[in-house]
């Protein structure tokens, strides 16, 4: 697995209205098939217009530049198809008036040609797959009937309905309690592996993408940092900035910012 | 000495679409003078509703608080909003927790104005003070709260709270909207605030590592209930519960060396 999937050559975005800046500033990134890929960055990084690029999601009047291609596919990716897309709030990427079955089946039958009744069968697999309980209950529930961590199961399930070759993840565990959060990365893990899925996974937490991507892109103020494996990224960034968001990482093991009571 | 704040037996129940929820069941816990403690738990666990209840924003079904020797729930108009000015509240969004036409100057009037700190024509002083406290300049004091980054913003909340010179701060998820580089910094200042000022804090988090960084001990809440309470430590390095273990084993390491 060594094709390039997508290939960005000094590829730019800049929204038309207010703001001049470049929202994107001329960024060299290859997606390699079959990777998982992340993208790091904090607030105003250009994290999520990257996604939407991608996706061809950016808002009508944005200005892109540079190239984007997709040699693997040999066309612009289509929506559901060839990606699939996880947004950060399941309560609101889910349509409130259709059950759960009708949104997951709505993209494998739209996309692999099945008929409704098999379509709902292959939901339902899905639902097992993203380890719901009940999935055939569940099939019929409306999206308020669920918690946050289930719903965001029910958008991978959904998201992954037409077997794309390509998973975007755009903060989709950010909303999530940390509990929540690491069964729903292990989840997603899993299913990139067993599927062979490209995996870009979008998130402002490096150590949530260092358990489990083999690549990280940091992303800070619109311009590509660095990139490279994560192993050689976390242990001997290139740039001061990943330098100083790898020591603001806290855990259990990081000192405590206060003396101790005794126990 | 009797600690500062002690919460006993607080239960609480919402009912939805015909269904009786138990949000909180015979929840306890004290917090003595000068001391973080940390509240973890998952989402719905009932941490923030205990916040609430706490701050009088909503009322419990049953239980008493003890708060700065006085029967907290049982005080009402004028002699309760006296008291508040010694209990003060940080929130997860700092923009909607202010009036989004206000100045920073006009936030940190406010308090100082209503609860009667410090003379009208010391306020402008006071108000200087407050801002270099959390890290920001007197010059802040013109600019809009919208046109400050996440971060000022959240010094801005913490300034406003501590204007009336509380006892307690209860902070609600008040640092899991910032970026990574930016919640180091904010953490730092409120361990600060508390070393020099001897404020106690509730400090509430889904994130335990986060909570452990600046908490004397953790209480964990799960499914309404308070599960385990103990010195941080003890609780981070044996966890007893189901679910402090979760909370343990969710927090995310980097991983320099993947296998």
């Amino acid at each position: 697995m060594s094709g390039i999937f997508c290939s960005l050559r000094q590829f730019s975005v800049t929204y038309a209205r207010g703001n001049k800046a470049a929202a994107l500033d001329r960024i060299d990134l290859d997606i390699k098939a079959g990777e998982r890929l992340a993208i790091i960055g904090e607030s105003g990084s250009g994290k999520s217009t990257l996604a939407r690029a991608l996706a061809g999601l950016l808002p009508d009047g944005a200005k892109v530049g540079g190239e984007m291609h997709w040699p693997a596919l040999g066309h612009p990716p289509r929506p559901g198809r060839d990606f699939g897309f996880v947004f950060q709030d399941p309560g609101t990427s889910l349509n409130p008036l259709l059950t759960i079955g009708e949104q997951i089946a709505e993209g494998a039958r739209r996309h692999l040609g099945l008929g409704w009744k098999q379509a709902l069968i292959r939901a339902e697999e899905l639902l097992g797959r993203v380890r719901m309980p009940q999935p055939d209950k569940v099939l019929r529930a409306f999206p308020h009937q669920l918690s946050g961590g289930q719903r965001q199961r029910v958008a991978i399930a959904a998201a992954v309905a037409a077997r794309p070759a390509l998973l975007i993840a755009d903060e989709a565990t950010s909303a999530l309690d940390v509990v929540v959060q690491a069964e729903i990365v292990r989840l997603l893990d899993g299913l990139v592996r067993e599927d062979g899925m490209t995996l870009v996974f979008i998130t402002h937490d490096i150590a949530l993408a260092s358990g489990f991507v083999d690549r990280i892109a940091v992303f800070r103020d619109a311009r590509l940092v660095e990139a490279g494996p994560v192993r050689s990224v976390l242990s001997a960034p290139k740039s001061d900035y990943t330098a100083v968001m790898i020591a603001s990482h806290r855990d259990l093991s990081t000192p405590p910012l206060i003396a101790e009571a005794s126990p | 000495m009797s600690p500062l704040l002690s919460i006993e037996n607080i239960s609480k129940g919402f009912s939805s679409a015909g269904r009786q929820i138990i949000a909180l069941d015979n929840v306890s816990l004290t917090i003595a003078a000068g001391e973080t403690l940390g509240l973890v738990g998952g989402s719905g666990s009932g941490k923030s509703t205990l916040s609430r209840i706490l701050l009088r924003l909503v009322s419990c079904d049953a239980g008493s608080i003890r708060f700065d020797g006085e029967d907290w729930l049982r005080l009402k108009g004028a002699a309760l909003r006296r008291k508040r000015a010694r209990m003060q509240m940080v929130f997860q969004d700092p923009l909607a927790a202010f009036n989004p036409l206000a100045t920073v100057g006009t936030v940190l009037d406010d308090p100082l104005r209503i609860h009667g700190i410090v003379a009208r024509d010391r306020r402008p002083g006071e108000i200087a003070m407050l801002l270099e406290r959390v890290g920001l300049t007197a010059d802040h004091a013109n600019r809009p709260v919208r046109a400050l980054s996440g971060g000022q913003r959240q010094r801005v909340a913490i300034a406003r709270a501590i204007a009336t010179r509380p006892s307690l701060l209860v902070l609600d998820e008040a640092v899991s909207a910032l970026d990574v580089t930016v919640r180091g910094r904010i953490l730092e200042l409120l361990v600060d605030l508390q070393k020099q000022q001897g404020i106690a804090c509730l400090f509430i988090s889904h994130d335990l590592a986060v909570v452990r960084a600046v908490s004397h001990r953790v209480a964990v809440m799960d499914g309404g209930r308070m599960v385990e309470t103990g010195p941080a430590a003890a609780i981070v390095a044996a966890p007893q519960s189901a679910a402090a273990r979760a909370l343990v084993a969710a927090v995310p390491c980097l991983v320099t060396d993947p296998s």
